[in-house]
């Protein structure tokens, strides 16, 4: 049963289906989301445009939700969907090695060659220990993405997923439909 | 109960599951250092797939293996992959990553995509379905196949197969140099003198099915978890958390004494093979043990976690533990039982193990006859 859900576009920002108020767009949006409704976690400045985006759908999620504790649960699961994987970064990591006369590789950005470390980044944010995931489908599928959800729920401590379709194709290009499911 | 119907294994140790066992228990690898290899600045050690023997020119290196190891793994079956009743769930962290290189030319940019490498697939193979990509970072191959577990649980399909796979590529190479996590020689996991990982290609191909009864030959896989340890993006967690929780569930009821080995992951880098240490002894399974494959075939990343549940079929169908190659001293600081020879065991059950970047971790219990 979906509880709550958030939206988010280059240009429009919707929590539970209400359109939230902003002036920017883009990724100047995403700062926007940040200095408005989080403020707290400077790390979201290192962070891929990907996990960006998860990691500011996710708090409004959350504070939609209330009662933000922080303590450490197990049984809430981050399983995540998209398109282009960890485009966005593959692309930055590889200008760093395109040509042999600069040719400086960055930890800081190959790291997020990986989309599932959105999930990682929502988890550590909210210390769940329980299960996180990313899955690739290559056209966004409501279908594939409530059964392989629904299904998620065998595993025996698993009680409510932050689940859904973060994807993002360049730094101004992205869209997540995220919701707080519960078994 | 969730059944394995077939398996394969593609890498540079041998073409079927029966080569690569068989090469494994001998003790061979395919480490090999590589020096000048696509331009790199720096030599690197890794297990390679020899490219001049895939050069089907319509498939990127990739997308053959994986049609070569499911291929293989369909020919032990009668199944038909045309059905709808078949889901193929593909395993991978970069599948075609090498095609952002300004400088590759030979297929469109969109196959870097990796639902457009597994559509590639599925059309080969003529199947319906829309193909799931598991990318997990190191775990995936685990997570693909309790994936595979819980759509068969769910009633939709008869198969699913499950297809790990990552090729090496500059790309992959120089993002873990600049992490310093490769080691300059052949991997030595869980030793006090470990410095680091190596690199591998392979593909490797699992068939399961959903069953009532089994014999006592037929592998099932029992149950499995997947936690985060909820601590760092790049780093793993000092208590084993994740891991130790993977552990856990995966373990279930089943007393220890009935496990022949953890298959962990073993990487060969400092911090990785300390935490499992942590993690097995916390999940009380210290007097199991424990063995690494990274030695024989570097890190397969997105292959490893069905590249190793199927070569830790096999040895316990050998009734082996594996030796753990690279291993000579004890380097972790929870007493752990590893060794670098290959030992007996009558057991019939192991629990495969991996992390990775994102914090994530997951473990798959396998037994075969399943539990009794």
């Amino acid at each position: 049963m979906i509880k709550h859900q958030v939206y988010i576009s280059p240009n429009e920002v919707k929590v539970d289906g209400k359109a939230l108020a902003h002036n920017e767009k883009g990724s100047a949006l995403l700062t926007e989301l940040y200095r408005n409704n989080i403020g707290d976690y400077p790390k979201f400045f290192k962070m891929d445009t990907l996990s960006k985006l998860g990691f500011i759908a996710s708090e409004l999620l959350l504070n939609i939700e209330g009662n933000r504790s922080f303590e450490p649960r197990e049984d809430r699961a981050v399983i995540l969907f998209n398109r282009n994987a960890s485009l966005q970064a593959d692309t930055h990591y590889q200008s760093t090695i395109q040509d042999p006369e600069h040719f400086f590789p960055s930890p800081a950005a190959f790291v997020y060659t990986l989309p599932n470390i959105v999930t990682g980044e929502i988890a550590i944010r909210n210390k769940y220990f329980g299960e996180t995931s990313f899955i690739v489908i290559d056209d966004y599928d409501e279908q594939i993405i409530m059964k392989n959800l629904d299904i998620a729920f065998q595993d025996p401590v698993t009680t409510s997923i932050i689940g859904g379709w973060v994807d993002c194709s360049d730094e101004e290009h992205f869209e997540a439909r995220i919701f707080l499911m519960e078994k | 109960m969730i059944v394995c119907v077939a398996h394969n294994i593609i890498s540079p140790l041998g073409s079927t599951s029966a080569e690569n066992y068989a090469a494994v228990k001998a003790g061979m690898s395919a480490l090999k250092k590589y020096d000048g290899l696509w331009g790199l600045p720096e030599p690197f050690m890794a297990s390679l797939l020899d490219r001049n023997k895939f050069t089907n020119e319509e498939y990127t290196l990739d997308e053959q293996v994986v049609i070569t190891s499911i291929s293989k793994a369909l020919e032990q079956t009668n199944i038909d992959v045309t059905s709808s009743k078949v889901l193929f769930i593909i395993s991978t962290t970069k599948g075609n990553v090498f095609l952002l290189d300004k400088r590759e030319t030979g297929f469109p940019q969109e196959r870097v995509r990796l639902g457009m490498m597994a559509r590639q697939v599925t059309k080969h193979f003529g199947n319906p379905n829309e193909p799931i990509v598991v990318s997990n970072a190191c775990i995936s191959g685990v997570c693909a196949q309790i994936e595979a577990m819980r759509y068969l649980e769910g009633g939709e399909y008869d198969y699913v197969i499950v297809c790990g796979v990552d090729v090496q590529s500059a790309f992959i190479v120089s993002g873990f140099q600049s992490f310093k996590a490769l080691s300059p020689d052949e991997c030595k996991p869980f030793d006090a003198n470990r410095q680091g990982l190596n690199l591998g290609d392979a593909a490797a191909t699992i068939i399961y099915t959903k069953k009532d009864k089994v014999n006592d030959n037929e592998w099932v896989a029992c149950s499995g978890a997947i936690r985060n340890d909820a601590n760092h993006i790049s780093g793993p967690s000092r208590t084993g958390e994740g891991s130790f929780r993977a552990l856990r569930i995966a373990l279930g009821d089943l007393e220890p004494e009935k496990i022949a080995f953890i298959n962990a992951h073993g990487t060969a880098t400092l911090y990785n093979d300390e935490m499992e240490s942590i993690a097995i002894e916390r999940a009380g399974l210290a007097g199991v043990p424990v063995n690494s494959l990274k030695g024989y075939y570097g890190h397969t990343m997105g292959a490893a976690g069905v590249l190793e549940t199927i070569i830790s079929m096999q040895a316990v169908y050998d009734h082996n533990i594996l030796g753990t190659r690279g291993f000579e001293t004890l380097g972790v600081t929870h007493q752990i039982d590893v060794s670098n020879q290959n030992r007996a065991t009558e057991k019939r059950a192991f629990i495969k193990l991996l992390s990775g970047f994102g914090g994530c971790n997951a473990a798959l219990l396998m037994a075969k006859g399943g539990l009794q």
